[in-house]
């Protein structure tokens, strides 16, 4: 595999990035390497059936069936794989519980891993050098971006995703919620509460 | 003796700018577009998640600042496609014909995304390499986050935690060594952990004493704690 060197053929397509996209598109489509419908398809994918609602509803669950919570947390992969939750970028999953006495957040500091079929694509901060930079340093004072404070006593842990296993944040249900259904509790459950930037809605 | 991607713990980036949840999941088209031409490519077959992302950390310094995140993925993916043969430096600049490509057989069709995305790219793989380390055994990771292979290589040794001692939380099974994917040299699958450090460990002033910070590292990336480093985790 070539390595590093000087002339790198990206600065051949045009400098601005909608014109950059949209010529290497054309380029591949005209020879037939891809195909402009199978695009719309996977943009389809991430844009309207895949997202973080379907991560709330794996919390939402957990919250209200004992074992289902015990067998997600000791091996979530077939867990989630009979719920349909397996897929590109969710292939090795780890769900991991907020407790009192610690808090958990997860980032890439490398690149942008994500638990796609749980979460969808990442929002931008996710993917921002601030969050990947700060997140494993300064969790506290990244949190408090979000509006967050924990409890001097709770302790954080920031699971920096190196490999290809992806984590998923399980929070603390929020009190006054016992007569919920798993659809009420899941409208609860953000999408930041699952990265561990944020705490679940608390019901008024 | 790093990349601009290696930023973990880097300081001065400003703060975190939070979204509205019903933000759009792609903020312009042309985003839709890069991650949907970039998966597309995947299918041709002619490089792995490691070699991709290789690609992007090859960016100059300089283009790897300047990119915003979609322009690192549509950048990386002219340079792939130019060194792996599939598209020449001609192609790029629009001087040569349309005709049919050999790989166009492979392209992928609408039909198949949802299978193609349902069905994943697994990195878990037999492996007779030994299983050194149980959980709770305390491991120093290598002092030189490098790769050991290639000079300049593809590692997922963040140097944030180079030489730093933590204890094995758990064992994930044998996973793909990106350091030998990501350069042709093979899948490599050795054991894969979950590594848990103190915050102390790795930075001067950790926010509280009990925080702590877990990465995935692969057996290869550690060694047993020396003896009489017992204060760690």
């Amino acid at each position: 595999m070539p390595h590093d060197h000087t002339d790198h053929p990206h600065a051949l397509l045009p400098p601005e990035p909608a014109l950059r996209v949209k010529a290497l598109e054309t380029i591949l489509t005209r020879k037939g390497l891809i195909d402009p419908a199978a695009l719309d398809e996977i943009i389809d994918t991430y844009q309207n059936k895949i997202g973080p609602q379907n991560g709330a509803s794996v919390v939402a669950r957990a919250w209200s069936d004992p074992a289902f919570k015990a067998a997600l947390l000791e091996n979530a992969d077939p867990v989630l794989a009979d719920l349909g939750f397996y897929g590109r970028q969710g292939e090795h999953m780890v769900v991991v519980e907020n407790t009192p006495n610690q808090h958990n957040m997860v980032v890439c500091t490398l690149c942008s891993c994500y638990p796609w079929p749980l979460l969808g694509i990442p929002p931008g901060w996710y993917k921002s050098d601030a969050y990947r930079a700060r997140a494993v340093r300064e969790p506290r004072k990244v949190l408090a971006d979000f509006g967050v404070t924990l409890p001097e006593g709770t302790a954080v842990r920031v699971w920096d995703s190196t490999a290809e296993v992806r984590y998923l944040v399980l929070p603390m249900r929020p009190e006054g919620t016992e007569a919920m259904t798993e659809e009420e509790l899941a409208a609860l459950v953000s999408r930041d509460s699952m990265i561990g930037t944020d705490l679940p809605k608390v019901p008024a | 003796m790093s990349r601009l991607h290696d930023m973990g713990g880097r300081f001065g980036d400003g703060p975190v700018v939070p979204e509205a949840a019903d933000a759009a999941v792609f903020e312009q088209d042309w985003h839709a577009r890069a991650l949907a031409v970039t998966l597309a490519c995947g299918a041709l077959g002619k490089w792995n998640i490691d070699i991709s992302r290789h690609a992007r950390e090859r960016l100059s310094p300089k283009d790897y600042s300047r990119f915003s995140y979609y322009e690192k993925w549509i950048s990386a993916l002219a340079d792939l496609l130019v060194e792996t043969g599939v598209l020449t430096s001609e192609d790029l600049t629009g001087e040569s014909g349309s005709s049919p490509h050999d790989l166009a057989s492979k392209a992928l069709k609408a039909d198949q995304v949802a299978g193609v995305l349902a069905k994943g790219g697994p990195a878990d793989r037999p492996s007779d390499v030994p299983v050194l380390f149980a959980p709770g055994t305390k491991v120093m990771t290598r002092a030189i986050a490098e790769n050991t292979a290639v000079d300049g290589g593809h590692t997922r040794l963040p140097s944030y935690v180079a030489g730093a001692q933590g204890e094995i939380l758990r064992l994930h099974g044998t996973h793909v060594l990106p350091d030998s994917n990501a350069h042709g040299l093979g899948e490599a699958p050795e054991p894969l952990y979950a590594v848990v450090f103190k915050a102390s460990e790795l930075w001067q002033h950790p926010e509280h004493p009990d925080d702590e910070v877990v990465l995935d590292l692969w057996q290869s990336y550690l060694a047993p704690a020396p003896a009489g480093r017992e204060q760690g985790v």
